[in-house]
């Protein structure tokens, strides 16, 4: 059956304490997920004091000034700072989003922070996603194609074919909706999930492509595909403001139309 | 030691090529269900307290002994298709999964069985 508890090991603790020398109005505590699977220790959640008067806007930049001037061994990713990366992705105030793209002044109270949901942690706020891109690489988000591109030419769209990759191609797989949909929580070891599911249906909506087909097939599936129940989880989740139910909804309605 | 590729373990079996029947025939079921609840409901409080040869006679009539065949049908044949997800989301013991699954199928059988006779028994019994 599937589990509804954690095991002991992975039960959160509180952890440390960190506070700021001169406690200000404008500081805020910021309580975060630490553990690291090659100590011996279960996870804890360590509290930061931070003066967000004298700290950037946004989450992240709270995580990089935590990490450069109060503990240096809190571990994350980012990149970009500005949503197009991904690298950032996390648990913030109970919902996946981006920290780059996360103003702290949302958060009401103390502001909580997990890595995403029901993946190994690597370290602290670090999710091993290998298995999610295996599962994007199933799908083969490129273009297939047999008949030979113009000489000297690109492949052409017209604006209404290229207008259908919109809300498709925007997607940075930093995988929030995935991690935010309780069906691949329970049967993510099958389910392909909203991220994967959105990038396959990128293809499907390619004009350019040839293999809608072969596409299809690799879909068709009770547990890939059909695991979907639209608790639209993931359309909450992203943070580009993409709707990966519809796009899975669209290709359920490809399977019939190819099916009747 | 299992040291197959995570890739390897993503394509599995490959696809099972089927899913689209069972979730076309959920929704279609679920919306078939939606007049012939209304009409189930209006036919239980219309025949309440109502004696055997009172249902007797309703069944006698063909249009509410087939809507009523058509309601339970429908309504088991729905009630099989959910259950089956429900024990495929949270029963991840291959063995108890395959148990759970022959299971639902075979109450669901059993119980439509019993009604379908039921109701032709009422209509055309003595």
């Amino acid at each position: 059956m599937v589990d509804f508890l954690f095991s002991h090991v992975s039960r959160v603790r509180s952890g440390k304490y960190y506070c700021i020398p001169v406690s200000t109005e404008t500081a805020k505590k910021f309580q975060i997920y630490r553990h690291d699977p090659d100590s011996k220790g279960t996870p804890r959640l360590d509290t930061y004091e931070v003066d967000t008067q004298s700290c950037g806007p946004m989450v992240l930049d709270a995580l990089l000034k935590i990490k450069n001037e109060i503990d240096s061994t809190l571990t994350f990713r980012r990149s970009c700072r500005e949503g197009i990366c991904g690298s950032c992705a996390m648990n913030i105030d109970g919902t996946n989003t981006l920290a780059c793209l996360k103003p702290i002044k949302e958060v009401k109270g103390d502001v909580k922070i997990y890595p995403l949901p029901h993946l190994r942690v690597i370290k602290d706020l670090v999710p091993d996603l290998s298995w999610q891109y295996s599962q994007i690489e199933l799908i083969e988000p490129w273009l297939q194609e047999d008949t030979s591109p113009p000489p000297l030419a690109e492949r052409l769209q017209s604006p209404e074919e290229r207008a259908r990759l919109d809300g498709l191609w925007e997607c940075i797989l930093c995988f929030c909706c995935q991690t935010s949909c309780p069906s691949y929580w329970w049967n993510g070891d099958r389910y392909l999930g909203p991220a994967v599911l959105l990038q396959a249906y990128r293809w499907l909506s390619d004009s350019r492509d040839e293999s809608i087909g072969k596409r299809l097939d690799i879909l068709e599936d009770p547990f890939r595909l059909y695991r979907c129940h639209t608790i639209m989880n993931c359309t909450i989740a992203c943070p580009k403001g993409l709707n990966p139910g519809k796009a899975v909804g669209r290709i359920k309605q490809m399977m019939l139309k190819r099916s009747e | 030691m299992n040291m197959r590729s995570e890739l390897g373990h993503v394509r599995g079996l490959g696809a099972a090529k089927k899913g689209v029947g069972h979730w076309w025939t959920q929704r279609l079921t679920a919306v078939i269900l939606v007049p012939l609840s209304l009409w189930f409901v209006v036919v239980v409080i219309g025949l309440k307290n109502a004696d055997y040869e009172t249902l007797h006679a309703f069944f006698r009539i063909p249009g509410n002994l087939v809507l009523m065949l058509v309601t339970v049908g429908t309504a088991y044949y729905h009630a099989q298709l959910g259950l089956r997800v429900i024990i495929e989301d949270y029963v991840h013991h291959e063995l108890g999964r395959l148990a759970g699954l022959v299971l639902v199928k075979f109450v669901v059988i059993l119980l439509a069985t019993f009604a379908v006779v039921a109701g032709l028994k009422v209509a055309y019994g003595g």
